[in-house]
């Protein structure tokens, strides 16, 4: 078992994602994180999912993804082979107990501070997964009163980008 | 008149941007993707499609099954045969879901559909309103594509979206759904055919590199062996396939659904492959040097243990669904084309000389099944009747040039193995889902689809049972199907595998069965019983001859197994004879 990164390429039309998703809930694989969203091209969406599984299986599944109508292109990725990031908000308790460790933690971390009112602050943090996480462990001592961190995005590698697929779908 | 005057103008209308309802403009969108028979039952959210079908009467007959999987099934076997897709009209809620089977088998076995259900007024979606099921969630896991028209605008395009992904690249059923409301809008009517889809490529390019890759592979193998699936059917490549064979002096085996896509009397012609096909190409797929796939999708029935399976072999799959290659099987050269196409250019390169010795081993597994299993089941000893003489017998009064639709079970391997398709296209089964009910409402499309075609069902005792108020349909629209029924008082191949794998526990097969001739005469079919060896041939004569609908039960031995077989989780090789 390995982490894979897919990427698919769909119209922005409803149902898909259901679709896309029954392509791994039939064979068991769970999705670890899933990011839906509008690509560099107008109208078309990327999905960035992060499973593990093997290889076999991995490219049975893009090749079946491939097949729904609708999904213009779907692709896989190893670590190495994409760049990826992940976005964490915090939301923690306001108190004066905060002052001054807290800015020298967000310096160290390379997060940054979103809102502060009297009540709570929060703190945006982009990043891995884990550097994320072990802000998480940090700040735990202050009270985190909201966790939430996006699924993956992630940009490949290759050379050959998604508009060029599409050129070669329309010709 | 006014319908005949309307049918007279259905073309010139087409464009006129006349204010239609959209129940009409669904019915129209069928007349102009070529429909002229559908399948289907009434219900409330479907209603106003019905009532705009009742002024069309004339372009389009519309056949009322008894239950909605009859509908499909029947539309399935209109569709293989004609190849064109099948269409069903249902209503919502239990309508739709009765629909489910039909649309799982037509989507495993590749089968053009576009099936049309009913659905509650778009104001109520998600309300749980009455007879509300959520049809497109439903039935995505089962289709090739799906939709829900909640505004008469959208029905024209949506039509042609759906005419043009069933029948294109690998064919497959389409489910639309429309809420009540948007049949009863009204629009300007204007359709034009779908052309293509820009996230869907059906007819992929030929990459000539796969062609000749192949080419050099088969042109250098010396024990070659062809597996031929439905795809040939689908594509029309059986003229392709043959001058493929011939040119390459290549034995050809079929699958259960590629059967009759290859001559039965053809010298090349080896046999069915799988669980219970015949013995010699299960064994040599073990034995060739280069495995020529074409349009078949290494089903387990097929591959038996697939980590045994042609290990020793270079392997060429030529499919059309890129999600098949390397799906079960590892291949060494896929090449992702239609099989026609593929063939067609293969056929300019390839060239083999005969290959003597290899036929050779051919010719003798099938002397070992024919002295092991064939003789003993066709020539049976014992006192009651055998499937396999059954079959033989029909295939040899019917010249193997009967459509034969069947059902699932012992009967239908029997079928497979025993009847000597002739012409292409000319057996209908439910291979991928092996649907029990499915063979007699075939045996329904398959007569409308070809009326003048000596179409017999083949059922057992028990799948007969699952959909046998479809005999409705053959008495109302005086269809002259021939029916039999095998029957054994057993769900025979269940019983089987009880029998080899459980100990003989037979656990809930056997069937205490109703007067099968009794029910058909009240269905208005004429309707006859043999169980004595004698009568066979002159009661099967009898049923060919006859003018009309026939049933015929065979009362046949209970405890026969259909041999030989390759045990579940066993390799090819493995296949045991008794
Ligand atoms: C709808 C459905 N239910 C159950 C099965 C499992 N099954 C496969 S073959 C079979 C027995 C079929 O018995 P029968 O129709 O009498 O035919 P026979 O095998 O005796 O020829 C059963 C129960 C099935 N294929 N389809």
């Amino acid at each position: 078992m390995k982490e894979y990164t897919i990427t698919v390429f769909s119209e922005n039309n409803i149902g898909l994602l259901n679709e896309v998703t029954i392509v791994f809930s039939r064979r068991k694989i769970n999705i670890e994180s899933l990011t839906v969203s509008e690509s560099e091209v107008k109208g078309v969406s990327r999905y960035t999912i992060v499973v593990f599984s093997d290889e076999k299986k991995i490219e049975n599944v893009v090749r079946q993804l491939e097949k729904i109508i609708g999904v213009f292109k779907a692709l896989y990725f190893e670590a190495e082979e994409i760049v990826h990031q992940e976005v964490a908000l915090f939301k923690i308790a306001n108190s004066p107990k905060l002052n001054g460790n807290l800015e020298a933690l967000i310096r160290r971390q390379n997060a940054k501070i979103l809102t502060v009112n009297p009540d709570f602050l929060v703190i945006e943090r982009v990043g891995y997964k884990a550097e994320n996480q072990e802000l998480f462990n940090e700040l735990e001592q202050y009270g985190v009163l909201q966790f939430a961190r996006s699924g993956r995005v992630a940009v490949s590698c290759q050379k050959k980008e998604f508009t060029s697929y599409l050129k070669e779908l329309s010709h | 008149m006014e319908t005949a005057a309307k049918a007279e103008n259905i073309k010139e209308m087409n464009n006129t941007g006349e204010t239609l309802s959209g129940a009409e403009i669904l019915v129209r969108s069928l007349i102009q993707e070529g429909v002229d028979t559908m399948f289907g039952y009434i219900g409330g959210a479907i209603m106003p499609v019905y009532d705009a079908l009742y002024d069309y009467q004339k372009e389009l007959k519309h056949y009322m099954s008894r239950h909605e999987q009859g509908a499909t099934h029947s539309a399935q076997a209109y569709a293989r045969l004609t190849k064109k897709p099948g269409v069903c009209f249902t209503t919502s809620g239990p309508g739709a879901t009765n629909l489910l089977t039909g649309l799982a088998d037509a989507y495993l076995d590749s089968t053009p559909m576009v099936v049309i259900t009913g659905q509650v007024h778009s104001g109520l979606l998600g309300s749980d309103a009455f007879q509300e099921t959520n049809m497109v969630g439903l039935s995505m896991p089962v289709t090739k594509w799906n939709f829900q028209i909640t505004k008469v605008e959208e029905i024209a395009e949506v039509m042609a979206k759906a005419f043009y992904i069933a029948r294109t690249g690998r064919p497959g059923p389409v489910l639309i759904d429309i809420t009540k409301d948007a049949q009863v809008q009204k629009t300007e009517y204007k359709y034009e055919r779908c052309k293509g889809i820009r996230s869907y490529q059906p007819v992929p390019k030929l990459n000539m590199d796969e062609i000749s890759a192949a080419a050099e592979l088969i042109n250098s193998a010396k024990k070659p062996m062809i597996l031929a699936g439905q795809g040939i059917l689908l594509s029309g490549a059986e003229q392709e396939l043959m001058e493929f064979a011939e040119k390459t002096q290549t034995p050809v085996a079929c699958t259960l659904l590629g059967l009759s896509s290859f001559p039965t009397d053809h010298p090349l012609y080896v046999g069915m492959l799988g669980m219970h096909g015949n013995y010699g190409p299960n064994m040599n797929t073990n034995q060739c040097d280069v495995l020529i796939a074409i349009g078949m999708r290494f089903d387990d029935r097929v591959t038996g243990d697939t980590s045994k399976y042609a290990k020793q072999a270079k392997i060429v799959h030529i499919d059309i669904d890129r999600s098949e290659h390397n799906k079960n099987i590892s291949v060494d050269i896929p090449v992702l084309a239609d099989a026609k196409q593929a063939l067609t250019e293969l056929n300019k390169v390839v060239s083999g000389s005969e290959r003597e010795e290899w036929m050779q081993t051919f010719k003798d597994y099938y002397q070992l099944e024919y002295e092991k299993v064939i003789e003993k089941q066709t020539h049976s000893s014992r006192e009651r009747i055998n499937m396999a003489e059954v079959i033989d017998c029909l295939s040899e009064k019917t010249n193997g040039e009967a459509v034969l639709c069947t059902d699932v079970g012992q009967h239908q391997m029997t079928s497979a193995r025993y009847y000597k398709f002739k012409n292409p296209n000319t057996q209908v089964t439910s291979g991928g889902l092996g649907t029990m009910g499915f063979g007699m409402p075939a045996a329904i499309g398959a007569q409308i689809a070809d009326p003048n075609a000596t179409v017999v069902s083949v059922s057992g005792d028990g799948g007969f049972q699952m959909t046998i108020q479809e005999l409705a349909v053959i008495r109302q629209y005086k269809l002259p199907v021939k029916s039999i029924v095998l029957n054994n008082s057993f769900l025979g191949m269940v019983r089987q595998w009880q029998d080899l794998f459980f100990e003989q526990r037979f656990s809930y097969t056997e069937m205490d069965n109703p007067d099968f001739v009794k029910i058909v005469e009240g269905y208005g079919i004429k309707a006859k019983r043999v169980s004595k060896r004698e009568e066979l041939q002159d009661a099967i004569q009898e049923m060919l001859d006859f003018p009309g609908a026939f049933f015929l039960e065979v009362v046949v031995e209970t405890e026969s197994n259909v041999l030989p077989m390759i045990a579940p989780g066993a390799a090819v090789s493995e296949m045991r004879l008794e």
